[in-house]
C-alpha cells in the first residue's frame, strides 16, 4: 500500500475534466481532498491524500503526469523557517493534525518539532505563528 | 551567611566557582539535599524567552545640518510612529507601535505583520532603518523636514529600555466561550479547546529569587544576548499577591524594568512577534544570576515546577470585564505535561496546553550566562537597593475612573 499526501497544481485546460474519477474508476486509489482551488481559466490547485497499491498508485500518478498535472508532496508546501522558530509552542495547539511535538528530551528541552508528514496544510498554524515562522508555498 | 557576593566574585575571577544553570540546580538539590548543594553551587543561572510587550528603545540620531528639532512633531521608523517629546534628536520606540496604515482588527483578527517589535529587531540587527520626520522650525532648529535612513552603528546612543519584563509568574489562559478569540495569551479555542501559559516556570528568574533577596536594583543581567542592568522594579510590580509556603506567587506578581546598551544586544534574543487579532511585541531574553549565598537561597533556587502554581483565567469575559475567579490553579509540571484537567460546563474535561514563552531558549540562555560567568567576564553585583517586596504595601491598583467635568 502506498499513502501518501501530494499537491496537484492543474494547467489551465484542465479544470473541467474528471481527473480524480478516473484514478478511482481506472486505478482503483482512494482519496481525500484536503483543499481544491480552482480559478476559472486560472491553473487549479488540489491538495489530497491518495493511497492504493504501489502499482495503482504509480500508475496513477504517470496519468496524472501525462495529462501536464504538476505533482509534489505536500511536505514542501508548508516549511518552517528554522532561523524564525524559538520554539515557544504557540503552534501545539493550534494544528489540527498534532504535526507541532514537543520534544521533551531534546537537549534542552522541549524543543519543538514540525512532523510535515502530519500537516493537511490547513494553514492555520500560518497566521497564529507569532513569529511568522510558518510558510506556505503553494 | 555562608558566602557573600565578593567572595563569590574572587572564585569567578579565578576560575574555581561552581556554577549550575536552575535544572542542574534542582537535580543536585534532588540528589545530594539542600545543604550540600548550598555549600557547592556559588551561583545559579536562569532565564526566560518570551513576549514582553512593555519594552522599547531609545535613540540619539545625532544632529543634522541644519539641525532639525524632532520634538513635538512627526516621526516614522519604517513607517512605525515614534515618540520625541524629548530635545531635538532623541527618539523613543515602543515594541507594539503599529503603522497608520496597518488595518488593526478592521477585518478580525488581524494578522499585524509589521510593527515596533519588528523595527527593534531589524535595527539591532544592523539594518538601515527608514526615518521620516517633521520639524516646526525654530531660530535654532530651522529645519522642518527629514528623511534618511539611520543604522545602529552610526547613532550615539542605542539603548534598550522595558518598563515592565520578565513577570514573576504568569497567567494560564483560557476561553469559556463557544468561538474562538484572539489575545495576548494566543489563539484560545472556543469551550475549553485549549490553555495557554507564559512563564518558563522552574528557570524563570524571579521565581528562582522569590522574595527578591538577591535581585534588586542594580543587578547585572543579560538582555537581549547582552549586558543590562534592573533600573527599578517594573510597572504593575505586585509583589503582595498570595503565596504557597515556598514563598512562590500563585498569580503574576513581581515584575522588572531593565535597561542596557542596545548596540551589544542581538536580533536573536530581540525578536519582533505578532499575535494574531492582538497586535505586535518584543520577544526578549532574559537570564540572572542567582548568587547562592546560603542554603535558604539553595533552597529557592532548586523549586520544581511542580511547585510552581498558577491560575486558570477566562480570557474571554473575566479578564476582559476585570472579574474576580480563577478556573482553577495548576502547577508548571502540570501544564508541561500537554494537558491540564479543568471544570467545564458538563463536567470535568482534558484541555490541551500550549506555552508562548520558549523554555528551550530559556536554557539556551541559562548557559549562556554560565559560560559569561566561567569565563569570568561577567561578575555578579550587589543590588544597590531592593526591589518592594511581600512585607511592603504595594499592590497593582485598578484605574480610578472619574467623571470629566469642565
Amino acid at each position: 500500500m502506498t499513502s501518501k499526501k501530494i499537491v496537484l497544481k492543474f494547467p489551465k485546460q484542465l479544470g473541467d475534466k474528471p481527473v480524480i474519477y478516473k484514478l478511482v474508476k481506472d486505478y482503483n486509489l482512494e482519496f481525500n481532498i484536503l483543499k481544491a482551488v480552482i480559478m476559472p481559466d486560472e491553473e487549479g490547485l488540489l491538495v489530497m491524500e491518495l493511497k492504493g497499491t504501489a502499482d495503482n498508485y504509480k500508475n496513477g500518478i504517470k496519468y496524472l503526469e501525462s495529462l501536464g498535472i504538476l505533482i509534489q508532496p505536500l511536505s514542501k508546501d508548508v516549511t518552517r523557517d528554522e532561523e524564525k522558530c524559538t520554539h515557544c509552542g504557540a503552534c501545539v495547539t493550534i494544528c489540527p493534525t498534532f504535526a507541532f511535538i514537543v520534544d521533551k528530551k531534546s537537549t534542552p528541552a522541549r524543543k519543538i518539532v514540525f512532523d510535515d508528514k502530519k500537516c493537511i496544510a490547513c494553514e492555520l498554524c500560518i497566521p497564529a505563528c507569532p513569529l511568522q515562522a510558518m510558510e506556505l508555498h503553494f | 551567611m555562608m558566602k557573600t557576593i565578593t567572595e563569590i566574585n574572587e572564585k569567578l575571577k579565578n576560575g574555581e566557582a561552581v556554577i549550575l544553570n536552575a535544572e542542574e540546580m534542582i537535580d543536585l538539590v534532588e540528589k545530594e539535599g539542600i545543604k550540600k548543594a548550598a555549600q557547592k553551587v556559588d551561583v545559579v543561572t536562569t532565564g526566560t524567552f518570551g513576549p514582553m510587550c512593555s519594552s522599547g528603545i531609545y535613540i540619539n540620531i545625532g544632529h543634522s545640518k541644519p539641525r532639525i528639532k524632532l520634538s513635538a512633531g512627526e516621526c516614522f521608523l519604517n513607517d512605525v510612529p515614534a515618540y520625541t517629546g524629548y530635545a531635538a534628536v532623541d527618539i523613543s520606540l515602543g515594541a507594539t507601535a503599529l503603522p497608520p496604515d496597518d488595518p488593526r482588527n478592521k477585518y478580525h483578527p488581524g494578522r499585524f505583520i509589521y510593527g515596533g517589535g519588528h523595527v527593534i529587531e531589524e535595527f539591532v540587527k544592523g539594518k538601515d532603518i527608514k526615518l521620516v520626520a517633521k520639524g516646526y522650525g525654530t531660530d535654532c532648529y530651522p529645519r522642518k523636514k527629514l528623511e534618511t535612513f539611520i543604522n545602529i552603528k552610526d547613532v550615539n546612543e542605542a539603548v534598550l529600555f522595558n518598563i515592565r519584563n520578565c513577570y514573576q509568574n504568569y497567567n494560564c489562559g483560557v476561553n469559556l466561550s463557544d468561538k474562538t478569540i484572539y489575545t495576548y495569551m494566543g489563539v484560545l479555542k472556543p469551550n475549553l479547546g485549549n490553555a495557554t501559559y507564559c512563564s518558563a516556570g522552574q528557570l524563570s528568574p524571579l521565581l528562582k529569587d522569590p522574595y527578591y533577596r538577591t535581585i534588586g536594583i542594580g543587578t547585572k543581567i543579560f538582555l537581549g544576548g547582552g549586558v543590562g542592568f534592573i533600573a527599578w522594579q517594573g510597572t504593575q510590580h505586585n509583589p503582595t499577591v498570595k503565596r504557597k509556603h515556598n514563598g512562590i506567587p500563585q498569580a503574576p506578581a513581581g515584575t522588572i524594568a531593565v535597561i542596557g546598551d542596545l548596540k551589544q544586544m542581538s536580533h536573536k534574543w530581540l525578536r519582533g512577534t505578532s499575535m494574531l487579532g492582538y497586535g505586535v511585541t518584543l520577544t526578549i531574553g532574559i537570564g540572572i544570576p542567582i548568587p547562592v549565598l546560603d542554603e535558604e537561597i539553595a533552597k529557592f533556587t532548586a523549586i520544581k515546577d511542580t511547585e510552581i502554581f498558577t491560575q486558570v483565567v477566562d480570557y474571554s469575559k473575566n479578564y476582559p470585564e476585570v472579574l474576580a475567579g480563577s478556573l482553577g490553579e495548576v502547577n508548571y509540571a502540570q501544564l508541561k505535561s500537554g494537558e491540564i484537567e479543568l471544570q467545564g460546563k458538563t463536567g470535568l474535561v482534558k484541555v490541551p496546553t500550549a506555552s508562548l514563552s520558549s523554555y528551550y531558549k530559556a536554557v539556551e540562555i541559562a548557559n549562556i550566562l554560565k559560560e559569561w560567568l566561567k569565563e569570568g567576564r561577567f561578575l555578579l553585583t550587589e543590588p544597590v537597593e531592593k526591589l518592594p517586596g511581600s512585607e511592603t504595601e504595594l499592590t497593582c491598583k485598578l484605574l480610578k475612573e472619574r467623571i470629566l467635568t469642565e
